[in-house]
């Protein structure tokens, strides 16, 4: 098939979008993080964002990838390039490319003349009956067709090949026989496409220097790794879509970096090594935060990581860490709700379930990152804030930032970072009091300190979820018990100091706020230069933490109208700042996309220029 | 109802351990249970047992979750920590507090309707976990604070106080550890504290999750015509077969035992557990054969007590973990964090 020409040529460096429809299962999205990783080596900003189903295999997925010179790698809308792989999409990925844009498919078989569209250009490719010319193996023709395909993009959308050539015998570095296979497959694609098409397209890619100092990493692994560093030795979890991978890669690092070896004297004996760390598989989530609150008790740093579904079962006994005062760390990858919802799929929907987990009157600290450099260095400050406030502390990732691989500036570290251990009495502290009661002697920030199961006698004491005085005694009389419970309040709103401060923009003649949170940020941003290009100019607050700064209602406040834009369809996050700061819930706008896929910033320009109009 | 201190009744010297405390350094606030509650007693047991065993009242951790046998943590060992966390979920909390410091000694407080209902499930895995931990299921049958309902213990045909008999088959905490491949499954009754005691004193001792049933008679709710776990129930239909001693590591062994009905059993530390009479064929190490054994007294009516099943060679939580001997809550930060060096160097794989 040769190429068509059409009216409209686009014409974009280092700007456009791809989409790849493929059928899940079948290795596709090692092909598509391919092209990713090698995108981001030649400098270039660039994001990935896997759309996949909950299923083990034969269903539609879909992988998009977005490269922006100046940053802006939220989900786009409009595909330059759609890759259709999957017959049983042909439909409706045919209908989402651009006007002007590529179709590459499978061309091994005739393409229904009914699926054709004028606008666009059509590249068939016969990857099948390439991959099985080339190919011996029934598995591997099926898995060297990604690579063929993804060959085929490299040459399309310039690519530069070295850089894929390396990257794959990197990846395949133990492994001759795949490494050959692939690199064989990458040429097939890359020549069919350099030999039939006028290589690279209007639309390609120029090396720039944009990721010297980033990283390529998902959310879940940065979490893992802020855990790590900041000396959590025990986990207990349960696994979960999409927070598993929070788990998986702890206790992957803790294997290499919290393993020690044993000495021996004897150069024959079989090495023996000790763990730093425990890790427990639980038999569900309220078993998870159990043991979490356990080991919180007793002094070591705990975390569990979960979804939606984890925190809904863990209520119970957030409730009881909340009350009787026990360090505890939950990671939360929100998911799709209610119920089981959409495992796989994306939102911000535990905002308000976080906020307040548990009977009776609770409320929680809630740290919200927006990309995976911020889930590391949220993690490290929940397991600080845990332990000064002696509460349990969320932190509230998502899918898309959980599962998605982002560049991010690169992770540092200050070897200087002491953690923050909280008020707790050794024996010679308890040695210089006459007596200890576990909740008397509250700091400004109303934190009484406390005690470590195996103290000196005279710091036990027992713990206990049912009423109790401030010593620790049970209760049953109004004024005792209140007074604890607004004690607990006055120490909720002390953490608001603590938490990550808002990121709040201000700009010259802005007439409107703009307030979001966690994921949103990439895709709000990008609406902000839109809107403004279109004449409307708004500052911008990002909340990252709960309790809330008096920023977050001044903000509110000092403009006419907010927009609160968030992931969920009942405005979470503004319900909550009016809840907390008070101020008129009419002061603030929603703009809510909620149906699983990432934020993108055509969905908030949409709607806050419609919004606007309306008024 | 408050807590309420024990009055200190000054006596007659009472005997001292070797740390020169005595059993009254080992209780707790005085109980509100109601006058006659078996748990009482198996408090007073559990008192005794650390006592006896001059455990140190700061090495002991002790956990319950709800219901009045779960109130009891506070009436022993005061010098101890304590928690007294939710319905069904000490199993969980204990586990993640052993996994935090495996030097303290963990006893656990639960009740029928705690354990064998809402946290069945949490039991079942502590056990599969092998915590290293006593467990004490104090069994009477009923759920008391809510006015006696009857509880996954109950015997089919059993009443309680007010309604229909039970007709759904009871859960059998001891069938239920055997078949998960417990490591230590003792049963017992309140009202017996020359059985009661060893037990506790071997479960402390064992190494690995022990669990020991104790029938608790509940006096307001279930100690009545048609109850199986009365008082007078229990007494005509206990069989106690498997007797057993602890011999304590340091103590040297004066009694002379008839070698034709003697097992041991060496515990982790050196300590020995010593059947002194058990029934024709009993093996309290086969795990075919204690079953077979309690499925055939409980088809005549009869409840064996004693230590059913001992097996001191389970791996327990720990060392399944590789964790090292000193509790994780006691690892110094530099040994945590791998630092500044370190993460420049590892981020070269997300390049």
């Amino acid at each position: 098939m040769t190429m068509t020409e059409k009216a409209k040529v686009r014409s974009q460096v280092n700007d456009f979008s791809i989409k790849l429809a493929n059928v899940n299962g079948t290795g596709s999205s090692s092909a598509n993080g391919l092209l990713v990783q090698a995108i981001f080596r030649m400098g270039i900003p660039v994001s990935g964002k896997n759309l996949f189903p909950s299923n083990i295999q034969g269903l539609p997925t879909w992988y998009e990838i977005r490269i922006n010179a100046s940053g802006y790698t939220a989900r786009a809308l409009d595909y330059d390039l759609v890759v259709a792989m999957n017959a049983q999409t042909y439909v409706e990925d045919i209908q989402e490319v651009t006007s002007g844009g590529y179709l590459l498919y499978d061309s091994s078989w005739p393409l229904d003349p009914d699926l054709e569209r004028e606008d666009i250009t059509f590249l068939g490719v016969p990857l099948a009956a390439m991959c099985l010319e080339a190919f011996s193996k029934p598995r591997e023709r099926i898995l060297m067709k990604n690579v063929a395909y993804a060959g085929a993009v490299v040459a399309l959308v310039g690519v530069d090949i070295d850089v894929v050539a390396n990257l794959l015998a990197e990846n395949f570095a133990r492994n001759e026989a795949l490494r050959d296979s692939n690199q064989r497959a990458l040429r097939l694609g890359y020549e069919y496409a350099m030999t039939n098409f006028d290589c690279p397209l209007s639309f390609r890619l120029e090396s720039l220097h944009e990721n010297d100092d980033s990283i390529l990493i998902d959310g879940n692994t940065a979490a893992a790794l802020g855990c790590l560093y900041a000396g959590a030795t025990v986990a207990g979890w349960y696994p979960i879509t999409p927070a598993t991978a929070v788990m998986d890669n702890f206790t992957k690092l803790c294997a290499t970096y919290r393993r020690e070896l044993i000495a021996n004297d004897d150069p024959l004996a079989k090495p023996e090594y000790k763990n730093n760390y425990l890790i427990i598989q639980a038999e569900d989530e309220i078993a998870s935060i159990g043991m979490v609150l356990g080991a919180g008790w007793s002094g070591a740093r705990a975390f569990t990581s979960t979804s939606g579904p984890g925190i809904s079962l863990m209520s119970e006994l957030l409730g009881l860490g909340y009350y009787t005062e026990i360090p505890a760390v939950i990671i939360d990858v929100q998911r799709v709700g209610p119920s089981t919802g959409m495992p796989t799929r994306t939102q911000q929907g535990d905002i308000l379930m976080c906020a307040y987990a548990s009977h009776g009157d609770t409320k929680h600290i809630l740290l919200f990152p927006a990309n995976p450099h911020e889930c590391f260095e949220f993690a490290v400050a929940c397991f600080d804030l845990a332990e000064r406030f002696q509460t349990p502390v969320f932190m509230l990732s998502d899918l898309d930032i959980g599962m998605n691989d982002w560049v991010v500036p690169k992770l540092s570290w200050d070897d200087n970072f002491i953690p923050d251990r909280g008020r707790v009495l050794s024996d010679d502290d308890l040695a210089g009091i006459p007596e200890f009661f576990r909740y008397t002697n509250e700091d400004d920030h109303f934190i009484a300190p406390r005690t470590i199961p195996g103290s000196d006698a005279k710091g036990a004491y027992f713990v206990r979820g049912s009423g109790h005085d401030k010593f620790g005694r049970y209760t049953e009389t109004p004024d005792s018990y209140q007074e604890v419970i607004d004690r607990l309040k006055l120490k909720h709103a002390a953490a608001a100091a603590y938490v990550p401060t808002p990121v709040i923009e201000r700009r010259k003649k802005a007439t409107v706020g703009v307030i979001t949170i966690g994921s949103c940020d990439l895709a709000v941003r990008e609406a902000l230069v839109e809107l403004d290009e279109q004449g409307l100019v708004c500052d911008f607050l990002r909340v990252r933490g709960f309790p809330f700064v008096e920023d977050v209602r001044a903000f509110v406040e000092e403009h006419n109208r907010c927009f609160v834009v968030e992931q969920n369809r009942d405005a979470q996050l503004r319900s909550l700042i009016a809840i907390e700061t008070g101020v008129a819930i009419e002061k603030m706008t929603s703009v809510l996309a909620y149906g699983g896929f990432p934020l993108s910033a055509k969905q908030v320009v949409d709607s806050v220029l419609t919004q606007m109009e309306i008024s | 109802m408050p807590s309420i201190l024990k009055p200190f009744i000054p006596l007659n010297p009472l005997p001292k351990n070797e740390l020169g405390l005595t059993v009254r350094d080992y209780e707790g606030a005085m109980s509100t249970l109601c006058a006659g509650c078996g748990h009482d007693s198996v408090t007073a047991a559990i008192s005794h047992a650390f006592f006896e065993l001059s455990t140190p009242p700061r090495s002991i951790a002790k956990l319950s979750g709800i219901g009045c046998s779960s109130k009891t943590p506070t009436y022993f060992v005061r010098g101890a920590h304590g928690f007294n966390s939710a319905h069904g979920r000490m199993a969980t909390i204990a586990t993640g507090a052993n996994a935090a410091n495996r030097e303290l000694t963990y006893i656990g407080i639960s009740g029928d309707g705690d354990s064998l209902s809402i946290g069945l499930g949490h039991l079942m895995h502590a056990i599969r976990r092998n915590v290293n931990m006593v467990y004490v299921i104090e069994n009477n049958g009923v759920y008391g604070l809510t006015k006696g309902q009857l509880s996954a213990s109950a015997d089919i045909g059993s009443s309680p106080k007010k309604g229909e008999p039970n007709l759904l088959a009871p859960i059998d905490p001891i069938m239920v550890g055997l078949s998960l491949g417990a490591t230590f499954l003792a049963r017992s009754f309140s009202g017996d504290k020359e059985q009661l005691i060893p037990i506790l004193k071997a479960a402390v001792k064992h190494h690995g999750f022990a669990l020991i049933d104790v029938i608790s008679p509940c006096v307001t709710f279930n100690d009545h015509e048609g109850s199986t776990k009365s008082y007078k129930f229990f007494r005509e239909h206990e069989v106690q077969e498997v007797e057993a001693d602890f011999v304590p590591l340091r103590i040297p062994i004066r009694a002379k035992i008839p070698s034709d009905s003697a097992k041991e059993v060496v515990m982790h530390d050196g300590s020995v557990m010593r059947f002194r009479s058990l029934p024709e064929g009993y093996d309290p190490s086969d795990r075919s054969k204690v079953e077979e054994y309690i499925r055939d007294r409980q088809s005549r009516g009869e409840i064996a007590t004693g230590l059913l099943y001992l097996n001191e060679s389970g791996q327990e939580l720990h060392e399944l973990n590789h964790t090292p001997d000193t509790g994780l809550n006691r690892v110094p930060y530099e040994k945590l964090c791998p630092g500044a060096d370190e993460l420049t160097k590892l981020q070269a794989d997300f390049r």
